[in-house]
């Protein structure tokens, strides 16, 4: 099948009028070794220019001439599918955990089985379905979860008995296996002619494939792509779209202005066979045993099955040539644990005769997920690759969202997820990709439990007090490269190991957890927050107020002192960022923002601020410690070290005050602690940083001082209805859909961005809101804990997902935060959500499958909490003696 | 009765020995990184002797096997002083006169060779005095010949072989006042031993082979597999040019009996040897020695019994076959081992699991299907073989022990199998001679960046 698609797209016209196209291009193929005249010279310009000519770059040239968008030059280095794209199993899976991915899946799966039909190219769609087996009852928990996705996104798929595995498919084994899921939509696909199915309509379209042709490298001026390099010469264009797969981290690094594109490829083996005495009918399910950690798919009557085994082999960690990519040898003895798998899975096979191994590089990126979107240096410079051995199934989803973004400013989709600029420069090393990826591609295959973090690739950027926290049993989570502390292990105290302690049930943290709650709640804790992203931002006159009053919904014009929570939105109204910001000075600002904002924010600021040298920008993350004082008593603490009053009259809730504490001058403190219980957060320049934490942690002592973690303060939140950035909000989330109309000022007295968007939404309704569901029927010791992204139910009918949880151990119940939509029962259409509507409904929450009755609220327990405090303070004179 | 890895362990690495050259001994960086070396007895006691050490006073590094018979005493001397005699023949004039000088004035002697022992290869004190004063005979007659020459190494390994074959024959005849000694040289004499022992100096290696044991050099080729390639002709009726030699040697009228059953007089099996008089005495001195010798020799049916045909004796040889081989970088290793290795293995496997223990497993050839026709039932089998060798591999710290485990317990698919390694390790001792030989094997590394 390799031989038949290589040829030249690029030429419709003598395809056309040529019946004998297909052995003319073996013929010229075959002969094509030395270099071949290019029948078609490259124009001067185009609009986009689109380097790489595998599925990604095919897929996106297809959804933007789709689109409309018709002057685009698609390069491909080699021929036209020949890289990773040609290698490609060819398995289109939905089975995918996260819901964006899931839908792209999905997308793909749709668009291959009409791509046929529309182009007349041979994809090989075979409607084939998919098992993923689960050996074991975690495994079958895992499927059960995105079982629960698929369901509600009206994906057909059943959780399974092994025996009913067995009636699927002749050859398996099933004595060890406890279930499966079985997805029967799932089909198999001829990759490399899905990508030229795909060509050939961008072609029809408009697009102008050149093969043969490199890329040397991206030109820039003054942050924005002007033209593109070419071993045959130069391209002006307003985009470029980077789709070069492996090769995407070099030709990233190949111009004057880098783009960091963090992916490393790493070797990939499957085997092919021979076809069965009595061929495999081409419709049997592809098999997926994860917990054998390999795939196996019919092919030509005998099967394909490959692999993600426990010691991945990265290669091209130099920087290669492409051809290497021919070369690649073929490894049995690192193979054999995958071979292994397969005869157990299928013992019957053991006769039959090997074709071949094949080895083909895939790229991982360092979170698993794929990489689109726009440069946050270069203008015009788009990026999608990455895609961690789905690209098949990813192609055509992601392929559209690409173009959407490109054509209309932004995807359908939030993909925040799956945004370049979740990266920095701080990813980009080859050392840490290289050790990355070697966790990564095991993980594929590996149980996907809530909470786990990657062990590679840590400890790189850390708080001046990292040896002093581990030092009293920190247990460390990683937030784009920075090290924060998830809880304390008490001294005495054991954990379970890591492996061991991968559970969807009641972690072993719990008690932990739960203590540093309490003391949070009844007297004082300190968190480490220093990975906060901290811009200041001044001008010489009113340009950072006059900007930032048009960049953020909420009024900044408050008195010089005040912290102001507001959203950083966009032109439809949804968060793009949300951020406290104070005002330091009449001209300058000091803006808090999550961790993983340091890219994107600055980016989107960068763009959009007047470029005016009287207004500065700069990212301050490094220059300060941040510690977060929560609890009843970090006012007694503050106050002490600080002889400073510290009352709410002259320190009211959400202040930001210049002073010192203990010897040390000029630290930040704020009254916000994040978490929606009082305390401060302490900004302190580094260098002041262990001697503040030694004096706070000296003085606490005689309120019951103690360090908490990460997980505490997620717990408090979650609790008080706060939404995070990332988690819960995404640029699809407005204001007015999460409750915080009140950090809007719709009437400010001037123009902002998103303001027209929240006007029609303030005067129409939302259409999702944000909701906090406690469960009321979950037994926390005994039932699977809810993670995120579990549907939702009203009186039975899915109305949206869940998008974070927590146990409140103020409430002794789970919380989970979510947006529920409503949908209209007899057409789907998306309808006004109302309070009332929220209020009258049972609702349920769907835990891998088993349904909890939940309470639905749009208000958290404030006044619950005051009351309850107060009555604390009481009591906790006997507190101080424990 | 079954052993489990631990024991079986134990008993394989019972006498295993490892030496590496120093790195930075400031001097010339030595073209031996290093050996292993180890020993797995079938007889009781064992009969096999091994020595290793560093030329003091002349540069090079010594390293031999000694394969015994009819007892341990022949070996067992061999191993403690052929060294010596060839040391004393690679030295120059003038430091042979130096060492004269000191014995004779009584001062320190300069040290000729340092040792590279186990703890289990014992010397003779009782003897030493004896060995010493032949030695220094010779060495007194290498004095007075002072053919002003440098010495070549080649023909210094042969003289020092023949030298000792020489001496440990006089000693016997002459006898001993002391009976201890007087029996201890006796033995010497009527036993037997084979020996193969490497010189390496620098780029030169220089085998001398007396007998069947075997020196063979592992040798990478370009595209990363291993070969073989022997650096000694063993002496026995295998060896066409032996026996051919043999033939020249004694009149027309014996070729018949010379050689029988593939064995020198139908009794020997290999046809050179240290010792072994009765292959070299005439028959009168023989049993003038035996009738004079005391008691416990007398009572011994062996020493009595006077080989048939015999009749133009002497028989038997100590003097070596010398090779000499200048290393190639190519060159990774050299084993040393007596027949007791080479009777299980072929020298094509030693070099292929020696190489691959040495260059660790990643070397290991890559399996490719290529064209054959290959079930994944068979590929399987295949993996899980490979994977099983590299498993032993890492169980060994020692090159000689790893090839031992090999020998011992490989199975008909050239893989280690724990049930035949337990079930040969706990034969019985007098049903483990019937099974397996004494095995020695030194494995020399060499250091190819020198070379």
């Amino acid at each position: 099948a390799a031989g038949m698609f290589l040829r030249l797209l690029s030429d419709v016209r003598w395809r056309a009028a040529n019946p004998k196209w297909r052995r003319m291009t073996c013929f010229r193929r075959s002969t094509s070794s030395t270099a071949e005249p290019h029948p078609v010279p490259l124009p001067a310009q185009a609009q986009v220019v689109i380097c790489g000519g595998g599925i990604m770059g095919t897929s996106v040239a297809y959804h933007l001439s789709k689109m409309g968008w018709k002057d685009i030059v698609l390069l491909e280095q080699g021929r036209l599918a020949a890289g990773t794209t040609r290698f490609c199993a060819g398995i289109v899976s939905t089975a995918r955990h996260m819901s964006l991915e899931l839908k792209m899946a999905d997308y793909s799966n749709k668009l291959y089985q009409q791509l046929e039909q529309e182009t007349g190219v041979k994809t090989g769609y075979t409607k084939s379905g998919s098992i993923s087996l689960a050996q074991t009852q975690d495994r079958l928990i895992s499927l059960k979860r995105i079982a629960s996705s698929l369901s509600v996104m009206g994906i057909p798929c059943e959780i399974i008995t092994p025996k009913q595995v067995a009636q699927l498919h002749p050859l398996i084994n099933i004595h060890d296996l406890v279930g499966a899921m079985y997805v029967p939509e799932d089909a198999l696909v001829t990759s490399a002619n899905v990508s030229l199915a795909l060509a050939t309509a961008a072609s029809r379209n408009g697009v102008q494939i050149h093969e043969r042709t490199s890329v040397s490298h991206v030109l820039v001026q003054k942050g924005r792509v002007t033209g593109v390099e070419t071993d045959r010469g130069q391209i002006q264009c307003q985009y470029f779209v980077n789709c070069a797969g492996q090769w995407a981290y070099e030709l990233g690094h190949s111009g004057e202005e880098p783009v960091n594109i963090p992916l490393h490829a790493c070797e990939h083996f499957y085997l092919l066979t021979h076809p069965l005495k009595e061929p495999l009918a081409s419709n049997l399910p592809t098999i997926v045993d994860p917990d054998g950690r390999i795939y196996i798919r019919n092919w030509q009557g005998g099967i394909l099955s490959g692999g993600f085994e426990k010691n991945p082999k990265p290669l091209f960690t130099e920087g290669r040539n492409q051809l290497e990519i021919q070369n690649l040898q073929e490894d049995w003895d690192h193979f054999e644990p995958l071979l292994s798998a397969l005869l157990r899975r299928m013992p019957d096979l053991e006769a039959l005769q090997i074709m071949q191994l094949v080895n083909c590089p895939e790229s991982f990126t360092p979170d698993m997920r794929c990489i689109m979107g726009e440069s946050p240096t270069v203008r015009g410079y788009f990026v999608l690759a990455g895609m961690n051995s789905a690209g098949i199934s990813y192609g055509g989803g992601a392929g559209k969202y690409l173009a959407e973004w490109m054509v209309n400013g932004y995807p359908s989709q939030n993909v925040w997820p799956l945004d370049l600029k979740r990266f920095g420069t701080l990813q980009s090393s080859r050392t840490f990709l290289r050790h990355r990826v070697m966790e990564v591609m095991p993980l594929m295959c590996d149980l996907k439990v809530p909470r786990w973090d990657f062990q590679t690739g840590r400890q790189l950027r850390t708080s001046p007090l990292y040896d002093r926290l581990d030092a009293q049993g920190a247990r460390w989570m990683e937030k784009h490269g920075f090290e924060r502390v998830k809880y304390f292990v008490p001294p005495g105290k054991d954990l379970l190991d890591l492996d061991q302690s991968k559970t969807f049930y009641k972690p072993d943290w719990f008690d932990i957890v739960g203590s540093e709650v309490k003391c949070c709640k009844e007297a004082v804790c300190v968190i480490d927050m220093s990975s906060f992203t901290k811009f200041e931002i001044s001008s010489t006159g009113d340009q950072a107020l006059e900007s930032l009053q048009y960049l953020f919904s909420n009024d900044l014009d408050v008195p010089v002192g005040h912290v102001v929570h507001t959203g950083m939105l966009n032109e439809k109204g949804g968060y793009e960022n949300d951020c406290s910001i104070a005002r330091l000075s009449k001209r300058s600002f000091f803006m808090i923002s999550p961790t993983d904002q340091q890219v994107h924010c600055w980016a989107w600021l960068k763009n959009r601020l007047p470029d005016d040298s009287n207004l500065t920008m700069e990212d301050v993350t490094w220059k300060y410690t941040a510690l977060n004082l929560i609890g009843p008593r970090a006012v007694d603490v503050l106050s002490e070290l600080s002889y400073a009053p510290i009352t709410p009259e002259h320190f009211p809730s959400l202040f930001c005050k210049e002073m010192s504490v203990g010897y040390a001058n000029g630290i930040r403190v704020m009254s916000i602690t994040h978490t929606g219980e009082p305390g401060f957060m302490l900004y302190i320049p580094i260098e002041y940083a262990l001697h503040v934490y030694n004096e706070v942690m000296n003085m606490g002592q005689k309120y019951g001082i103690r360090n908490a973690g990460y997980y505490a303060l997620r717990s408090l939140r979650i609790e008080k209805f706060f939404a995070f950035w990332g988690q819960d909000l995404d640029a699809f989330t407005t204001p007015m859909e999460c409750g915080r109309e009140f950090q809007v000022k719709l009437e400010k007295g001037m123009q902002f961005v998103g303001q027209e968007a929240l006007l029609e939404q303030k005067q129409n309704g939302v259409y999702k809101r944000f909701t906090m569901f406690i469960l009321e029927d979950h037994d926390t010791d005994m039932d699977l804990w809810p993670w995120w992204g579990e549907p939702i139910f009203r009186n039975g009918r899915y109305v949206g997902k869940t998008t974070s949880s927590a146990y409140s151990y103020t409430l002794e119940r789970h919380v989970c935060l979510g947006f529920v939509q409503h949908f209209d029962e007899k057409t789907g259409e998306e309808l006004v959500v109302t309070t009332d509507f929220i209020n009258q409904g049972e609702y349920e929450i769907d835990i891998a499958g088993q349904r909890f009755q939940a309470k639905a609220k749009l208000y958290p327990f404030s006044s619950l909490f005051t009351h309850r405090r107060r009555k604390d303070e009481v009591e906790l004179s006997g507190y101080q003696r424990e | 009765f079954y052993l489990t890895p631990p024991q079986v362990n134990s008993i394989l690495k019972a006498n295993e020995y490892s030496f590496k050259v120093p790195e930075f001994d400031g001097k010339n960086v030595s073209s031996v990184l290093g050996f292993d070396s180890n020993q797995l007895p079938a007889n009781a006691p064992i009969e096999d002797r091994r020595s290793a050490a560093t030329c003091l006073q002349t540069r090079g590094m010594l390293l031999g096997v000694f394969d015994g018979h009819a007892g341990c005493a022949c070996a067992q001397a061999v191993s403690e002083r052929l060294f010596y005699y060839i040391a004393v023949s690679l030295l120059p004039h003038e430091t042979l006169l130096e060492i004269e000088n000191a014995v004779e004035s009584g001062r320190a002697l300069l040290p000729i060779l340092q040792w590279h022992k186990h703890p289990n290869d014992y010397f003779s004190k009782e003897a030493s005095k004896l060995y010493f004063n032949s030695l220094r005979t010779y060495w007194q007659e290498l004095i007075d010949l002072n053919s002003g020459e440098t010495t070549d190494v080649k023909e210094a390994l042969i003289n020092a072989f023949k030298r000792l074959d020489n001496d440990i024959s006089l000693e016997a005849q002459v006898g001993d006042p002391n009976s201890f000694l007087n029996y201890l040289v006796l033995r010497v004499a009527f036993s037997g031993a084979t020996a193969c022992v490497a010189h390496v100096d620098g780029v030169d290696l220089h085998i001398a082979n007396t007998g069947d044991s075997r020196a063979m050099l592992g040798v990478q080729e370009e595209d990363g597999s291993w070969s073989a390639v022997n650096l000694s002709y063993d002496h026995n009726a295998q060896n066409e040019r032996e026996v051919e030699r043999v033939k020249t040697e004694h009149p027309k009228s014996e070729e018949k009996s010379l050689v029988k059953q593939d064995r020198l007089l139908g009794l020997l099996m290999p046809f050179r040897a240290f010792g072994d008089v009765k292959f070299k005495w005439s028959i009168e001195l023989q049993k003038r020695v035996v009738e004079s010798g005391p008691d416990q020799l007398n009572d011994n049916e062996y020493t009595k019994f006077i080989p048939p045909n015999y009749h133009t004796p002497p028989y038997l040889t100590a003097e070596p076959e010398v090779i000499h081989h200048k290393l190639r970088p190519q060159d990774k290793f050299l084993v040393l081992a007596t027949d007791g290795l080479w009777e299980t293995m072929h020298r094509q496997d030693v070099a292929r699991i020696v190489g691959e223990y040495l260059t660790g497993v990643h070397h290991q050839q890559p399996i490719a299907v290529g064209g054959y026709k290959v079930t994944l039932g068979q590929m399987h089998g295949l993996l899980t073989e490979r994977r099983a060798r590299i498993s032993s591999v890492f169980e060994d710290q020692n090159a000689a022990t790893h090839l031992i485990r090999h020998a011992v317990g490989n199975n008909e698919f050239g893989t280690v199998d724990h049930e035949r390694l337990s079930k040969m390790l706990s034969l019985p001792e007098e049903l483990a001679r019937m099974y397996r030989d004494d095995i020695t094997i030194i494995v020399v590394q060499f250091n190819s960046h020198v070379i």
